[in-house]
This record gives structure tokens, C-alpha cells and sequence, in this order.
């Protein structure tokens, strides 16, 4: 008896988890990603938005001073320079390394020798860390003792100070930037180009299209989509640059280099600025949103058109 | 599309093409010389590591060294405890692997093929985590790893990372061109869901799989912002940390800068000439819905 009824309870159990398995296992699958998001994301994200709102040095108990932070954030120069410097750091650096990339995949497009070696080489920049690409930035640049430097000397010219003073360390660090970037750019739109059919090209060159006219008129159109989100991935890369600055300038000479994450940084764990630099941190999230929802609309409208 | 990057990638097919219009070898040419500055920065790192040591401040321009030093990487390796960190970088990096191609994968398969009440809220808020710089939560995120004990353990490094939103969109849009068939044909049969993902979907996943697995260990591999935040006790160290010590420590050793830098992106390096179109793929997938 009692063997014949132990199928008979497993069988309703079964029932029970038959009928709601599909219901339920969308949420047990996601489950262990979102658990991570939660605690290692959300969670901390809406914390650091009520954290912006108290005075907090780590080692008293926070206080409430509501907007505060940001009343301070506002009236505090070295937060516009760094403002300024993020700004400075993505004007130079995203145009720049997405028209590179667009040429050197177009000119890597066409059937040469040794293209797929070239292309390699355009990406290899990308599986780098950026600490080494900033050693080496670093040693390349030197003042005293760089190869450029060197080789400016030996040409007769004046050696530039690429990274001790205000005025070129940006740019060095642009520079290496564009090391990197560089090849990412190229390899996304190198599958964009691939992916436009050569009828289209065969059409146009009926038509009497070529060259310039080609590109504007259609290849342009076509990589639309591409450089659309080309440009969002590069502004959030540009804005959220930390390790290439850290390590190569930290933030110098004077504050020429920091940047707002930087500067985030420096408040949270050098000042121990906690309120502060949440402040801080929540002001760049809503500049990102804002840039994204921007860009968002405007393309939008231009495809309506 | 990817098979045609691939065929272009096995080079020395197309040197045969003899005439080249004029047009396109004044393009080849200046794509050569941009080849060569991009493989430039490579090369002087080798350069450097090799030379002499007093060699690098005669304030000469010689951009190939006459002597070659090989010890200058065993001196430069004995400065730290580098063998720590490698250590600690490969069982983070590898760790994380296992655990980000899971649930990842898990994941992405069930935003791609499930139907199910909030999924297209939490996808956004995925996405929307892309956005969100480190540096923004790593106070509240580091109070959370404290609390579980988890600081200058590999753990803290990796667990907070282990979800990446970026994976999982891979994933996603990779398991959308899995044919629903094939899921409801197993169901019919009476597969468990588990066993669908494990037995359906898992097999047919090799590609994503490759990608994600190449992608997450470069991540971690490479890594620099979250475990200076983690990691204190220099014994803990990542090999991108060891490297910042060792340019507080020894900032005018640029033998030892450059040879260890070298070293440090050896394993990528190898990763990428030998699986190149899977770095392509990823980032391209990326870029292609």
C-alpha cells in the first residue's frame, strides 16, 4: 500500500511545479544576475543618492544638510574645472577617434595586401589594460628622457613638457586615448560596412556616383545607426575614464588633468568627503542620462525628416 | 558577415593581387605607417625592457637598442612579489569566468526567449547600469563588500562584478536567432526548463560562449578602478596594481616599468592572436543589434 502511495503524492507535487514552471523559472534564471545588480548596484545606487543629501567624513555619524552638497558643489571652482576638464577630455577625444576609426575602416574595407594583418594591428590596442597603456604613455611622453622628446631634440626642435605642464598634459592624454580607441572604432564600423550590400554601390555607380558623393550620400546614411551608438559608447567611456588619468597624471600638474571621476574619487577616499562625492557621483549619472536622452531625440528627429 | 572578417583575417590571400590602382596603394601606404604608430607603443615597450639601463638616459634617439639584456625581466620580476600577483589576477580572472558565463548566459537566454511580467523594465535598468561610472557608488558598494567580509579577498573583486550588463545583452542577442521550435519541441517531449537550457540551448550557445568567456576574463584580467577600492593589503595586489606600486615605488625605472608592462599583457596578447575573431565578433555584435 504504502509503495503504491508514494508515487501518487510525488505525482501532485509534480503537478503542482508543471504547472507553474514556466511562470516561475524566467525569474529563478535571472535571479542570480539580479540578486548581484541589487546588492552590488541598485542598492548602493539609491544610497549614494540619499548619501548626497548628509555631511559624512566616514568617522563621525552622518549628518542631514539636505541640498547642501549641492549648493557647495556649485559655489566650488575646483568641481567646474573638473567639469570642464571631463568636457575638454571627451571634445578631444570622441570626434576625433570616431572620424579616425570611420577612415581607417573604410580604407581597410577595400581589397589590399595584408589588410587582415592591418586590421589586427589597428585593433590590438583594444585588449591592452589601460594601466600599461598609461606606463607606456607615460615613458613615451616623458619630459627628460622620451623617445619623442628625444627625437624632437635630435631634429632640432625644442622638447614639448607633455605631462609637466597645464597646457599639454590634456593633450597627451588624448593622444593615448586615440591609441586605443582608435581600434574600437574601426572594428565596429568595419562590420557596418560589411553588412551594406555591394548592390547598392553597383546601383550608385550607375547612377554616376563615385568617391566623395558615394560616401556622403550613402555610405553616410547607412553607418547612421552605427555612429549613433558609437557615440553614446565613447562619451560613456570618455566620461568614466579613471585608470589611463590615475595612473599617468593623477590629475596633474596642478588639476590641468582631473577629471570628474577623478575628482570623485579624491573626495571619497582621500578628503573623505562621503556626502560630497556622492553629490558629485549623482550629478555625473544625471549629465550621462541627460546626454543619452539628447542624443536619443535627435536622431530620432533626423530619421524623421 | 563574421566569416568574412575571419577569411579576411587569414592574411597573404590577396598578395597576389598585383596591380594595385594608384588610388588605393597611396591608401595602403598611409595605412601601413598608421599600422606602424599603432604597433609602435608594443615595440618600445620591448625596446626599453631589453636595453641597457643606462642606455635609456643618454637622451639619445636610437630606436633599436644595440644591446639586449634578458635579465632586466628577472631583475624587474624580483622587485616585487610579482608571483603574487599573478596569482591572484589568474584565480580572479578565471573565477570570475566560470561565474559571469553562467549566469550571464542564464540570463540572457531567458530575456531572449521567455516571456514574463517586468521584463522589458528590468532589461532597460540593465542597459541603464552601463551608464552608472564606478566611481558614483564604490563608497555604499564597499560598505556592502565590508560587511560581508570581503575585503582584499579575490571575492570582493569579482562577485560585485560578476553580472555584467553587457553580457548579458551579448547573450540576448545572440539566443534570439534560436529557433522557438526547438525550445517548444522539447517542452512537448517533456523537458524540464533546466534541462532545455542545458541540453537545447547550451549546445547550440558555442560561439557566445567563446566570446563571453574571452571578454569576461579581459575584464577582470585588466581591471584596475574596483580592486584599488577592494584590495589594501598588498599581498591581495592584482598584477595592474602591482604595476601602479611599482611606479609609485620606482618611478624613474623604466627598464622595469616597460619590462613588467610587457609582461602584463602577454596573456592578452596570445589570447588575441589566437582567437582574434572572437574580440571581433563581441564588439561588433555589440555595435549591430
Amino acid at each position: 500500500m504504502a509503495v503504491q502511495q508514494a508515487p501518487k503524492v510525488r505525482q501532485t507535487e509534480q503537478s503542482w511545479w508543471a504547472r507553474n514552471q514556466r511562470r516561475l523559472t524566467p525569474y529563478i534564471f535571472i535571479a542570480p544576475n539580479m540578486l548581484v545588480f541589487t546588492v552590488f548596484l541598485f542598492v548602493p545606487m539609491v544610497f549614494a543618492i540619499y548619501m548626497s543629501l548628509n555631511e559624512w567624513s566616514l568617522i563621525e555619524a552622518p549628518t542631514f544638510i539636505g541640498l547642501g552638497n549641492y549648493v557647495a558643489m556649485a559655489q566650488d571652482p575646483q568641481f567646474w574645472q573638473s567639469l570642464w576638464n571631463t568636457l575638454l577630455y571627451t571634445a578631444g577625444t570622441v570626434p576625433t577617434s570616431i572620424v579616425i576609426g570611420l577612415v581607417v575602416a573604410i580604407g581597410l574595407n577595400r581589397k589590399l595586401p595584408a589588410r587582415g594583418l592591418l586590421r589586427s594591428i589597428f585593433f590590438v590596442p583594444v585588449v591592452i589594460s589601460m594601466v600599461a597603456v598609461a606606463l607606456v604613455g607615460a615613458w613615451i611622453f616623458d619630459d627628460s628622457y622620451g623617445v619623442i622628446n628625444n627625437g624632437l631634440t635630435a631634429l632640432g626642435f625644442d622638447p614639448v613638457p607633455w605631462l609637466s605642464s597645464q597646457r599639454w598634459a590634456m593633450v597627451t592624454l588624448v593622444v593615448a586615448t586615440l591609441w586605443v580607441r582608435i581600434g574600437f572604432n574601426m572594428v565596429v564600423y568595419l562590420a557596418a560596412l560589411q553588412g551594406i550590400p555591394p548592390e547598392v554601390y553597383e546601383a550608385a555607380h550607375i547612377d554616376g556616383a563615385t568617391g566623395w558623393n558615394r560616401f556622403w550620400n550613402i555610405t553616410r546614411p547607412l553607418l547612421g545607426p552605427t555612429t549613433f551608438l558609437l557615440v553614446i559608447l565613447n562619451v560613456i567611456y570618455s566620461i568614466h575614464v579613471f585608470d589611463l588619468i590615475y595612473v599617468m597624471t593623477a590629475g596633474g600638474p596642478g588639476f590641468s588633468t582631473t577629471v570628474l571621476v577623478m575628482y570623485v574619487y579624491q573626495a571619497a577616499f582621500e578628503n573623505l568627503q562621503m556626502g560630497y562625492a556622492s553629490a558629485m557621483g549623482v550629478v555625473l549619472f544625471a549629465l550621462l542620462l541627460a546626454f543619452t536622452a539628447f542624443q536619443w531625440r535627435i536622431t530620432r528627429q533626423s530619421e524623421g525628416v | 558577415m563574421f566569416k568574412l572578417l575571419m577569411s579576411a583575417a587569414s592574411l597573404g590571400k590577396q598578395r597576389t593581387t598585383g596591380g594595385l590602382k594608384p588610388g588605393d596603394a597611396a591608401v595602403w601606404v598611409l595605412l601601413v605607417a598608421g599600422a606602424l604608430v599603432m604597433l609602435y607603443p608594443i615595440y618600445w615597450m620591448f625596446a626599453t625592457a631589453i636595453r641597457p639601463v643606462d642606455a635609456l638616459f643618454n637622451g639619445k634617439f636610437d630606436l633599436i637598442p644595440n644591446d639586449f639584456v634578458w635579465s632586466n625581466f628577472v631583475t624587474s620580476w624580483n622587485k616585487l612579489p610579482f608571483e603574487v600577483y599573478y596569482v591572484n589576477s589568474i584565480a580572479i580572472a578565471l573565477i570570475a569566468v566560470v561565474v559571469t558565463v553562467f549566469i550571464n548566459l542564464l540570463a540572457g537566454y531567458t530575456f531572449a526567449k521567455y516571456e514574463f511580467w517586468g521584463r522589458d523594465v528590468l532589461f532597460f535598468m540593465l542597459l541603464a547600469t552601463l551608464m552608472i561610472p564606478i566611481q558614483v557608488i564604490m563608497v555604499p558598494e564597499f560598505f556592502v563588500v565590508a560587511k560581508l567580509g570581503w575585503v582584499n579577498t579575490w571575492w570582493g573583486v569579482l562577485v560585485p562584478r560578476a553580472a555584467e550588463a553587457f553580457g548579458i545583452f551579448m547573450v540576448r542577442q545572440f539566443m534570439v536567432s534560436i529557433p522557438d521550435e526547438l525550445i517548444e519541441a522539447a517542452r512537448l517531449d517533456g523537458a524540464g526548463e533546466f534541462e532545455i537550457f542545458r541540453k537545447i540551448i547550451l549546445p547550440n550557445s558555442w560561439p557566445v560562449i567563446a566570446v563571453l568567456t574571452i571578454f569576461t576574463f579581459m575584464w577582470r584580467w585588466n581591471d584596475f578602478s574596483w580592486p584599488l577600492v577592494v584590495l589594501h593589503d598588498p599581498s591581495s595586489y592584482t598584477v595592474p596594481l602591482g604595476l601602479n606600486l611599482m611606479k609609485g615605488l620606482y618611478f624613474t625605472d623604466w627598464t622595469g616599468l616597460m619590462s613588467m608592462a610587457l609582461v602584463s599583457i602577454l596573456p592578452m596578447l596570445l589570447i588575441f592572436v589566437f582567437f582574434q575573431r572572437y574580440f571581433v565578433q563581441g564588439i561588433a555584435g555589440s555595435g549591430m543589434k
